[in-house]
């Protein structure tokens, strides 16, 4: 028995997952600490308060409410959970959006961007399509189909731009970002898809039931009534799937892999490294983009439109989705409920507490800081300092090796 | 024209001295892209520290009786107080980066989300909406440099010199090119910044002179922290009204493509930063800039959408970027965590 528990302990996998629990206990424990210290130093802010904040940061997705009594009151909460894997559903896209993009060494810091892009389109697509005459779930095909292209499209630009003149990946997301904020921003505001019906929505588009397109919701919302869960969470988890046979199976993921780990390495062994590069950003794209139009094909949220000065943070919560599944596709389903767990209690914390929903944000960014290293922390795991080391650069292909690897082939070349 | 310069260096100043920041830690060997995040932490820092002092009756009275001496040594404190908590907030990145060898764009990320997410946790907290705003007044009236500051009278012309850099400007723009020549300097004529460049290009023979490599990247990043809290504060004074949102705008990234674009190298950044900051400028007040004084206004008239102008410094940056990215010449070692035992 304990030779057992011993072999897999040892598993390279048990580390990786052990890593990425502590990194999310760290987290916690350092929003707590914030929660306390703030509760501490304020006067409006009573010791039960703090000792609430406390609990819900751990436990909110079991929150039920507060009680006559001005307790909280705990218990299985379906609305929540259901909220939950219905937020997850778009962080599964973009988690993987951005794991498949660091597969082939590329940092898609521009799943924001991609995810505008792919709201516009489906956006468009599923309330510009007449449903008179077309049937509502071909409609929504198309407009899934569209917000996927859109995304691609935009994920193939900064792709080239690495592949071809060597610009850095990062700064052109960076760039693609804020150039899709104004875009979207743009093309809505000369559309006629402003909600104009409803007063209180001035400033958002139409929700497209309104077309009378929908997700169907295939019975989840029996099975966690009052939430706003649909069928997308089961198409998100199906395409996850997907995207590990494509990178473990395949001969494409194969040399997606391979350009990630050396660039030159791969061209030498006749791998096309600009068309993987041009590609995977393509693949990450078309992810965030279709993340989005399965969020907003829900018809149950409504987009603003105006969104030229902000960003989504469903596409920057990407990155730490796929970073604490250590770019597993799999893993990235379990993760992406996780964050959008932290989600949910941020909603608790602002409802129930003087805090508010930021603190999870600061959680998240805690965890990220925390993933930067967490080959460190595998490293203490394994208790063999230099062993490890050495495996290091060599076994995740990260961003310092495949650039030594770079300037060694620019070297020879 | 006088308006456009004005705007332009507004914009160009905290720019400059942020992507200044950036050569500093890329010089050494780390790869800043949490500049972003360390402006919008400076840029809460000292707004609040302005916040604070407001309360206090020295400067409450100073600003009562028009003492500018008095406001002028506020802001500075408050850039001061900006830049070192800017530092210290580095000093995360510098860890994480040179002492537990972690990816630098990762930890730099980090950062970028850290800083909006405690910054806006703190200021709901603290004055329970989404913007820390002055307690009383605006920077226009408080720190603002005009006429009436120096005993002149409105309607006098002090010239076009005078009208354009001692009307209606802040102190800070200006401690901002001080600081930017010096830090050249010593970046360029000292040994430290010898020592300094070095370790962004050869860790491994800086080390075999005796230049303790670890120590030289932390003074890299925290200087770079410094500079990068100071210009965010100096950015939130001069274009928004002193006030802190938890956000700057991608204008750490702006300055991250102004390095790149001028090189690494202090006098080409600062060209760079003037043609982004004209680009930025343009994108912020269209429709207000009246090149040649005769009341119309050109670009608000060519009848092109709004929307458009604000896209267009983000489009230059990438056009930029694609002519320049091959000729461009990045510090060798910059990126790669410094390993003492690998050859």
């Amino acid at each position: 028995m304990k030779q057992t528990l011993r072999t897999i302990y040892e598993k390279d996998a048990t580390k990786k997952v052990l890593a990425s629990l502590i990194s999310i206990l760290v987290g916690l424990f350092v929003g707590t600490i914030v929660v306390v210290l703030v509760g501490l130093s304020k006067d409006t802010i009573t010791p039960r308060g703090i000792w609430d904040g406390v609990r819900l940061i751990f436990a909110g997705i079991l929150s039920t409410g507060r009680n006559a009594a001005g307790n909280l009151t705990w218990g299985y909460n379906a609305q929540s959970l259901g909220n939950m894997l219905f937020r997850a559903t778009p962080l599964i896209m973009t988690g993987l959006s951005v794991a498949v993009a660091y597969k082939t060494g590329l940092f898609n810091i521009g799943a924001p961007g991609q995810y505008l892009m792919g709201t516009m389109a489906s956006l468009m697509l599923a309330l510009g399509i007449p449903s008179e005459t077309v049937p509502a779930g071909l409609i929504w095909v198309i407009a899934f189909l569209g917000g996927c292209l859109a995304g691609a499209l935009w994920g193939a630009i900064p792709g080239m731009l690495k592949a071809f003149l060597n610009i850095n990946e990062v700064l052109a997301c960076i760039m693609t970002n804020w150039l899709a904020a104004n875009i979207v921003t743009w093309a809505f505001d000369v559309s006629n898809f402003k909600n104009v019906v409803e007063n209180t929505k001035a400033g958002y588009i139409y929700k497209t039931t309104f077309n009378g397109v929908a997700t169907p919701k295939l019975g989840l919302d029996k099975l966690f009534p009052g939430s706003q869960i649909n069928g997308g969470i089961l198409i998100a988890i199906v395409i996850a799937i997907a995207m590990y046979i494509l990178i473990n199976k395949t001969t494409l993921g194969y040399q997606l892999k391979a350009c990630g780990s050396n660039r030159h390495a791969a061209r030498y062994a006749g791998i096309n490294d600009k068309r993987n590069i041009v590609l995977s950003m393509a693949i990450a794209g078309a992810l965030a983009g279709g993340g989005a139009a399965l969020y907003w094909l829900s018809g149950n949220t409504e987009f603003y439109w105006s969104t030229y000065q902000s960003l989504p943070g469903t596409g920057f919560n990407g990155i730490p989705v796929a970073l604490l599944a250590v770019n597993n596709p799999i893993a990235v389903i379990f993760t992406a409920n996780f964050m959008a767990m932290l989600d949910i209690v941020g909603q608790q914390l602002t409802g129930y507490t003087a805090y508010n929903e930021y603190i999870t944000d600061v959680i998240i960014s805690v965890i990220v800081y925390l993933s930067a290293f967490s080959l460190v922390i595998r490293m203490m795991l394994t208790g063999k300092k230099k062993a490890g080391a050495t495996n290091a650069n060599a076994e995740t292909g990260n961003k310092p090796s495949v650039s030594e690897d770079e300037k060694k082939g620019g070297g020879e070349a | 024209m006088t308006f456009l310069i004005q705007q332009t260096l507004l914009y160009a100043v905290p720019l400059m001295i942020v992507a200044l920041a950036g050569v500093f830690a890329e010089r050494s060997g780390i790869i800043n892209l949490a500049l972003e995040g360390i402006m919008i932490f400076g840029a809460f820092v000292g707004v609040l520290f302005v916040h604070t002092m407001q309360s206090v009756p020295l400067f409450l009275n100073a600003a009562r009786s028009g003492n500018w001496l008095t406001l002028q040594g506020l802001e500075l404190l408050a850039m001061l107080v900006a830049a070192a908590l800017g530092a210290v907030f580095s000093l995360l990145l510098s860890f994480a980066s040179i002492n537990l060898r972690a990816d630098q764009t990762i930890g730099g990320t980090a950062l970028n989300l850290m800083a909006p997410a405690l910054v806006l946790f703190l200021i709901r907290i603290l004055v329970n909406q989404n913007t820390l705003m002055m307690k009383t007044g605006d920077a226009a009236s408080w720190f603002m440099l005009k006429k009436s500051t120096f005993g002149i009278d409105k309607s006098t012309n002090i010239g076009f010199l005078g009208e354009t850099f001692l009307n209606k400007v802040y102190l800070a723009t200006y401690i901002c090119i001080l600081v930017f020549v010096v830090l050249s300097i010593v970046l360029y004529k000292t040994r430290f910044g010898l020592r300094l460049r070095a370790c962004g290009e050869n860790p491994q023979a800086a080390d075999s002179l005796g230049i303790n490599v670890y120590k030289m990247r932390y003074a890299g990043t925290t200087i770079s922290g410094a500079l990068a809290g100071m210009g965010g504060f100096v950015y939130a004074l001069t274009t928004a009204n002193c006030t802190a949102n938890g956000d700057v705008a991608g204008f750490g990234f702006l300055a991250l493509a102004v390095m790149i674009f001028g090189n690494w190298k202090p006098l080409n950044i600062a060209g760079a930063s003037l043609l982004f900051g004209l680009f930025k400028c343009i994108a912020a007040a269209y429709s207000s800039i009246d090149l040649n004084g005769d009341g119309v206004f050109l670009l608000a008239e060519l009848g092109i959408s709004s929307h458009l102008y604000r896209m267009l410094p983000y489009l230059v940056t990438l056009a930029v970027l694609a002519f320049t990215s091959k000729k461009s010449r990045a510090p060798k070692a910059e990126g790669i965590p410094y390993d003492k035992g690998s050859r």
